[in-house]
């Protein structure tokens, strides 16, 4: 049967259920497929922190919403076109970010009395009319793929588990997406369990004819491929990103890669990912708990490698005195926290930025530590060589400040020819730097490079160089013990301008604003770069004139950060915490800046900013 | 030397060197800091005198310690060192030594840094048999902050934290290195050069972690703590010297032994009545601990009688470092190495024209 093909610039799809659906597995199925048709995207994967929360409970729902349009896109989408719902848990979380007119495809068969009553539905929403706004697909998602498996060597549990398959199989005819990823992919998956593949292939493939022959869906959209740079593309999510950024810099640094890490949510990933790349020389050593996991680390750096330590904000705090030691011994040191919600332990699964003042200040004495912020998937790649080189090159620990959704959402990422990456190589002292005042050549650890005040990085094995370095003050020059008043003095203050003096290393503050006159500046760091860009390219088309900058570079502050915003007669700045960065743009600048603030686990919605600016344009 | 007359399995890959090496070499020109008649004196010029027997490139030796009197060793090694923070000496030794196969790693520890903050890091660092060697100075106190009762304080002991005294049970560091699955334990004396030389040189053969604890005297917080192990009088009656291999015998006119129970304890018996051939054979190479084990808990933790030491257990078993190194190499002569380019492009590419 011929149906209608209708066009559409864009789509936001969420797929939704039980924790053990499948929910995550559909969401990259659909969204490689989608990378592969040559559309722009951007996802976010949602799920709780228990690995199996009780079946069919509000609690256990794991969702995955997809934005892919015929443009570029910079967000995860503010709401679903499409809800897939496995069951009424799925349907009763993700229902009030449905907006009317929205297609609602539920699994049928899950809508049980007992299921409904566990999430406090008293009649069936299906039946009761409350659903009417919503273009609603009822469907028998469960008892089709167990139809379409009829004679197949698996149990009945093992074909309903294929309904994510079915459910994919139909979303990927709706939309028009390529089959042969998917098909390849469960190849590689269930190869060594042919009954499983099958069965698996066969659901997706009953999903794909039931769309073509019911009459319950009576139009196919099509969303064409976007308009993108030339190059080759894949799709990446942030944690993948950041690892490969990791081991380009070792590669580019000629120096090998040593992660010593605890597992923690959402940083996890780094660790899994590196491991699998010792080919690259990469040593990973899972520590056991969060400090040694940085103690290793600056025991290799001691030796000559890169020290890498992965975590988020609990982590960090067990790792804040280590960090300091790293201050102190002038080693290189990147420090990765992909951000969650906290305190303690928080929302481990959520996201937010409420470790930027962490960063900046959680360790004892004045201990200033560089701070780096990705502002999306794929620029993890690029912000973990800068890390990396700012290690190298000053001799300092580095902040890499990713977050929850950055670290699972994923885009297109156009791959960069190794050929263009930077040179990061540095040179280890082989020889002694200074004459004893009797004439006698010695080597001083503490003898800076006049230009980037670097000490010089002596390894142990090299002959004649050997010295004792610890995180007692050291004597400004020879690093032996000092209790000196003015010599602690000047080494604060010369390990400070160390720091300082790297904004002359980096690039300005970029300001995007197309005609030059605008009056209010959008400010953003880290990953609300995509949901602000989207607000501002919104507000515009609207005819309002708003400037729009993005910090990469959280310590130091770019150069001219002060002078751009005191061009502004009003500086916004959205943040998922309770104002962290004003507080610190306020301290360092005494300007005025207007938070909008938001902890609620989950990225900014464009919507919500355009709002917000809205209201400061009318109402100051 | 121009040359060691031992053979050193932990030290194959670490340079050596030609040119000849004294006691005075490894020393720095930083005054010494310990208070005078510190017990770490002693075992800071035994480390300065035996290390020359190594034969290694002074160069290629890094000495990493935490925080306490004892961490300060490394400032007085003219060797590569470390003074790190409390309790993580192991774990940056750790980052270190798997990293750097060429290097002869040493902790300097002491029991409030090793056994109460670092507990964590030397029980791991044990049971994966990192190639470090860890010199636990044990006096029983807290010494750099003035005398607070230590993870290896008796029951009861009156210090500045506890004027009532303590209710901590204490630790036996040998029987916790056993029990976290340590390939070599032995412990030995700051005031015994000979003894604390030979435990020395077996730590530094062996391949892994090595823990070796050296009783060590706080002349100011804790002096006399070991007193009964010292003084002429009664050490020869309170110490038992473990010599792999041979029957275990002391007591001034050898007069005690250590023999096996039918119930698999070990007790102290007179050699006499039991006779000579049916004393324990001290076995530091066997597979199971427990006799090792049974041997540290011999003595009372206050009055000090049966105190073993020597090399409790020394067995072999890969170390970390080896271990990783070879995953890495395997993966390599496996798949060559790593290409960026076809790491960072994966397998699932799409191209805009």
């Amino acid at each position: 049967m011929t149906k209608e093909i209708v066009q559409l610039d864009r789509v936001i799809i969420r797929f939704a259920g039980d924790s053990g659906d499948g929910m995550q597995l559909t969401g990259d199925r659909f969204t490689s497929s989608t990378a592969a048709f040559g559309n722009d995207l951007s996802t976010l994967p949602d799920f709780p922190a228990e690995i199996r929360a009780p079946a069919g409970t509000v609690l256990g729902v794991s969702s995955f919403q997809l934005h892919f349009a015929d443009h570029q896109i910079t967000t995860p989408g503010d709401a679903p076109n499409v809800l897939v719902a496995m069951n009424p848990a799925a349907m009763k979380v993700n229902l009030k970010d449905l907006p009317r007119g929205a297609d609602l495809i539920v699994d049928s068969d899950e809508f049980t009395k007992r299921n409904l009553t566990r999430v406090g539905y008293e009649v069936n929403p299906l039946d009761d009319g409350s659903l009417n706004s919503y273009k609603v697909h009822a469907i028998q998602l469960t008892s089709l793929t167990v139809e379409a498996l009829k004679g197949m060597d698996v149990s009945k549990k093992e074909a309903e588990r294929a309904k994510n398959m079915f459910a994919l199989g139909l979303l990927s005819w709706l939309y028009h997406r390529p089959t042969d990823g998917t098909v390849t992919f469960l190849k590689e998956k269930f190869g060594r369990k042919p009954e499983i593949l099958k069965a698996n292939l066969a659901a997706f493939e009953a999903g794909w004819s039931y769309g073509e022959t019911t009459e319950d869906f009576s139009v196919q959209y099509e969303v064409a491929p976007a308009e993108m740079k030339t190059g080759t593309y894949r799709n990446i999510s942030g944690n993948i990103a950041l690892s490969y950024g990791l081991i380009a810099a070792g590669q580019q640094a000629q120096l090998p890669l040593y992660l010593g890490s605890y597992p923690i949510t959402p940083a996890s990933d780094i660790l899994h990912e590196l491991s699998k790349h010792k080919r690259f020389g990469v040593r990973t050593f899972q520590a056991e708990d969060e400090i040694a996991g940085v103690s290793a680390a600056i025991g290799a750096s001691y030796g000559g490698a890169i020290g890498l330590t992965t975590t988020s904000g609990p982590g960090v705090a067990l790792k804040s005195e280590a960090i300091g030691l790293a201050v102190a011994l002038e080693l290189p040191l990147v420090v990765v926290n992909v951000q969650r919600g906290g305190p303690s332990t928080g929302l481990p699964t959520k996201t937010e930025q409420s470790d930027l003042l962490q960063a900046m200040f959680g360790r004892n004495g004045e201990a200033p530590v560089p701070i780096i912020a990705p502002n999306s998937p794929a620029d993890c790649f690029d912000a973990a060589i800068e890390a990396v080189r700012i290690a190298l090159k000053y001799r300092t620990p580095v902040f890499l400040l990713s977050d929850g959704s950055l670290a699972n959402g994923s885009e297109p990422w156009k791959i960069p020819p190794v050929a263009d990456l930077p040179d990061l190589r540095v040179e280890f002292a082989t020889k002694l730097n200074h004459v004893a005042a009797d004439g006698t050549e010695e080597y001083w650890p503490y003898l800076r490079d006049p230009e980037t005040l670097a000490r010089p990085w002596a390894i142990p094995g090299t002959p004649g160089l050997e010295h004792r370095i610890g995180g007692i003050e050291k004597a400004d020059g020879p690093g032996h013990i000092s209790y000196d008043s003015d010599n602690h003095d000047r080494m604060v203050r010369l390990r400070q301008a160390k720091i300082d003096g790297i904004a002359k290393d980096i690039p300005p503050l970029a300001v995007d604003d197309p005609d030059g006159d605008a009056r209010i500046l959008v400010l953003g760091w880290g990953s609300t770069y995509g949901p602000t860009g989207a607000a501002v390219q919104r507000m515009r088309r609207t005819g309002a004139k708003i400037a729009h900058a993005h910090l990469r570079y959280l310590n130091p502050f770019p150069a001219n950060t002060g002078e751009v915003l005191k061009r502004y007669d009003k500086v916004v700045l959205p943040e998922m915490n309770l104002g962290q960065l004003s507080m610190l743009l306020r301290a360092k600048f005494l300007v005025d800046i207007i938070g909008f603030n938001q902890v609620r686990g989950l990225p900014f919605k464009a919507t919500e900013i355009v709002e917000f600016l809205e209201d400061v344009m009318k109402n100051g | 030397m121009a040359e060691s007359v031992l053979d050193f399995p932990s030290l194959k890959l670490v340079p050596k060197t030609d040119a000849p090496q004294s006691a005075k070499d490894f020393k720095t020109d930083q005054e010494v800091r310990w208070c005078p008649g510190c017990g770490d004196y002693a075992i800071l010029a035994a480390v300065q005198s035996f290390l020359p027997e190594l034969g290694l490139a002074r160069e290629n030796i890094v000495f990493v310690s935490g925080i306490g009197c004892s961490s300060r060793f490394p400032y007085y090694m003219n060797t590569y060192g470390m003074h790190s923070i409390h309790g993580r000496a192991p774990a940056i030794a750790t980052g270190l030594a798997t990293s750097r196969q060429d290097l002869s790693v040493w902790v300097v520890t002491g029991d409030g840094d090793a056994l109460s903050i670092g507990g964590n890091h030397l029980i791991h660092a044990l049971r994966r048999n990192v190639n470090l060697k860890i010199l636990l100075f044990n006096n029983r106190i807290y010494g750099l902050t003035k005398g607070q009762y230590s993870p290896t304080s008796e029951l009861g002991k009156i210090t500045k934290s506890t004027p009532l005294g303590s209710l901590d049970y204490p630790f036996n560091p040998v029987s916790l290195a056993l029990g976290a699955e340590a390939t070599f334990v032995a412990r030995t004396i700051d005031s015994d050069r000979k003894h604390l030389t030979q435990v020395l040189r077996a730590a530094a053969e062996h391949e892994g972690t090595a823990l070796v604890e050296i009783y060590q005297n706080c002349n100011i917080f804790n002096d006399g703590a070991w007193d009964p192990l010292k003084d002429s009088e009664r050490r020869d009656d309170f110490t038992i010297r473990l010599e792999h291999g041979k029957p275990i015998v002391f007591g001034a006119n050898g007069g005690k032994g250590v023999a096996r129970m039918p119930n698999g304890t070990v007790q102290v018996v007179d050699v006499a009545s039991v006779g000579l051939n049916n004393l324990l054979v001290h076995d530091a190479h066997a597979d199971d601990p427990g006799v090792a084990f049974a041997l540290s808990r011999l003595s009372d933790p206050v009055r000090l009688n049966n105190t073993a030491i020597g090399v409790f257990r020394e067995v072999r078993r890969a170390s970390y470092d080896t271990l990783m190194s070879e995953q890495i190499d395997s993966e390599i002569a496996k798949k060559g190495a790593g290409d960026l380019a076809a790491l960072l492009a994966g397998n699932d590419t799409w191209a805009i024209d």
